[in-house]
């Protein structure tokens, strides 16, 4: 099967300091794959090139076997299939409404569907009844919901979730867990790529995780075997919490 | 005295917001999206752009008048135009004043907006265009502040309303130019009330702005 998403030999530095080193890594249509690893491995920079939002310094990054450039007409097209939630959460200085309905409108799709779904989802996550306050007054939770629904509104092809549900009450994670199974399992052959530091969160929602160290990935493999006989010695410590960060 | 009557003060402050309203819309037409595209695109000598930008903040409005007066003299390259000592010239050499205000504190505004506000637009797919529009949106209390800085330095200024209106009763006087002349007949009763003019026009169109500024956007 072709990769949604490939990496190949991907290099980000910034000034001396290599975030992601020579990262080959893909994400298949249909799979939930998980980036674990302590604080500063690089897990969100690889996010962050997936998203076109950063050039590598090395390397190729293939949408669909087709290499992209972040500053290619085509990165705007290939961004437009992908709906991100950034690791800090923020919202439009607009009505709950009008946030998600901005991830519409910029696709240009027409106002009365632009209602239609932005209606069905804040009533999916539970904030409908703050769709007309401004998004600027939402409390920590609710915007979270909020940025998970403004990147899932559009049905994307692929989503890309940066501790989308860290700092959040246990209703809230099982929330939006939940709204992230829902979006896998309604078709679509969707890819999804969850970065987390939560491990728990990475064996209940991922197909395949990989895990980051200093910039590279070393451990890729199906949840099974990363939890249970994991191939680099560092994961193996890091399922078991032996390595504090 | 010469503005005594009260029909002959309206037309003097009705000349005066026409003409200082007219320079803000067409100085913040221009500096508006100017400032956006300098602060949010990345271009060589953006640096030294902007220096020149805010040095122009310090543009004496008499350089301004001088400058109006000699692109539309009758010898000079505008001439036929024949709109020296009119509204028009006044217009024009007031929005001359306004544009590097208006652009710089555009600058600033647009480059203030949150970082993960900019991400997060270009992350939902936004194009550039779009980026510039929503950027601009979320700096929307900058710009207006922009605009309320603009007509704050054209309503109150002069120099180059009496260079290029030449404050002709009836035509080209406004407030400042009447409270000039005022003075200079002695009479300092009369070009006091008409600051006070001055002053009660300037709160009702900040009072007005004020309010646009601070409603909750939705």
């Amino acid at each position: 099967m072709k990769p949604t998403i490939e990496l190949r030999e991907v290099t980000r530095r910034y000034g001396d300091v290599v975030a992601v080193r020579k990262v080959s890594l893909s994400a298949f249509p249909g799979q939930v794959l998980g980036i674990v690893g302590p604080s500063g491995a690089g897990k969100s920079t690889l996010l962050r090139l997936v998203d076109l939002l950063e050039s590598p310094d090395e390397g190729k990054l293939l949408m669909e076997g087709e290499p992209v450039r972040v500053d290619s007409p085509k990165a705007t097209e290939f961004r437009r299939r992908i709906g991100m939630v950034l690791q800090r959460p923020v919202a439009l200085n607009r009505s709950v409404r009008n946030n998600l309905a901005y991830a519409l409108r910029i696709r240009g799709i027409e106002e009365e569907e632009v209602f239609r779904r932005v209606d069905a989802e804040l009533k999916r996550l539970g904030l409908a009844d703050r769709s007309m306050k401004n998004a600027k007054t939402l409390s920590g939770g609710e915007m979270q919901r909020l940025c998970f629904a403004r990147a899932t509104v559009f049905d994307p092809d692929i989503l890309l979730l940066d501790e989308f549900a860290a700092n959040l009450d246990p209703s809230n994670v099982a929330l939006l867990e939940n709204q992230l199974k829902t979006f896998v399992s309604s078709g679509g052959n969707r890819t999804v790529v969850i970065v987390t530091h939560n491990l728990f969160q990475a064996r209940r929602l991922c197909d395949a995780v990989a895990l980051m160290w200093d910039g590279s990935v070393v451990e890729y493999a199906d949840k099974k075997k990363f939890f249970e006989n994991p191939d680099d010695s560092r994961t193996a410590e890091f399922v078991k919490g032996e390595i504090v960060y | 005295m010469v503005t005594t009557t009260g029909l002959e003060l309206l037309d003097v402050t009705l000349l005066s917001l026409y003409v200082s309203g007219m320079a803000t819309i067409l100085g913040s037409a221009v500096g508006i999206p100017l400032g956006a595209l300098i602060g949010l695109k990345e271009f060589g000598g953006k640096g030294a752009i902007k220096t020149i930008t805010y040095t122009l903040y310090g543009f004496p409005p008499v350089l301004s008048g001088l400058f109006v007066y000699f692109l539309f003299s009758r010898s000079g390259p505008f001439g036929d135009f024949g709109i020296l000592f009119t509204p028009t010239a006044m217009i024009i050499a007031e929005t001359f004043l306004v544009i590097p205000l208006v652009t710089g504190i555009t600058i600033t505004s647009v480059v203030e907006v949150d970082k993960n506000i900019k991400e997060t637009v270009r992350a939902m797919g936004a194009s550039s265009r779009q980026s510039t529009l929503t950027v601009m949106r979320e700096a929307w209390v900058g710009l207006l502040m922009a605009c309320m800085v603009g007509f704050g330095r054209v309503i109150a200024e002069v120099g180059a309303a009496y260079l290029v209106g030449g404050n002709i009763d009836g035509k080209t006087r406004v407030l400042t130019t009447a409270i000039m002349l005022e003075t200079r007949m002695g009479n300092f009763e009369w070009a006091m009330a008409l600051g006070a003019v001055l002053l009660a026009v300037a709160l009702c169109v900040f009072l007005f702005l004020r309010l646009l500024q601070e409603r909750e956007m939705l």
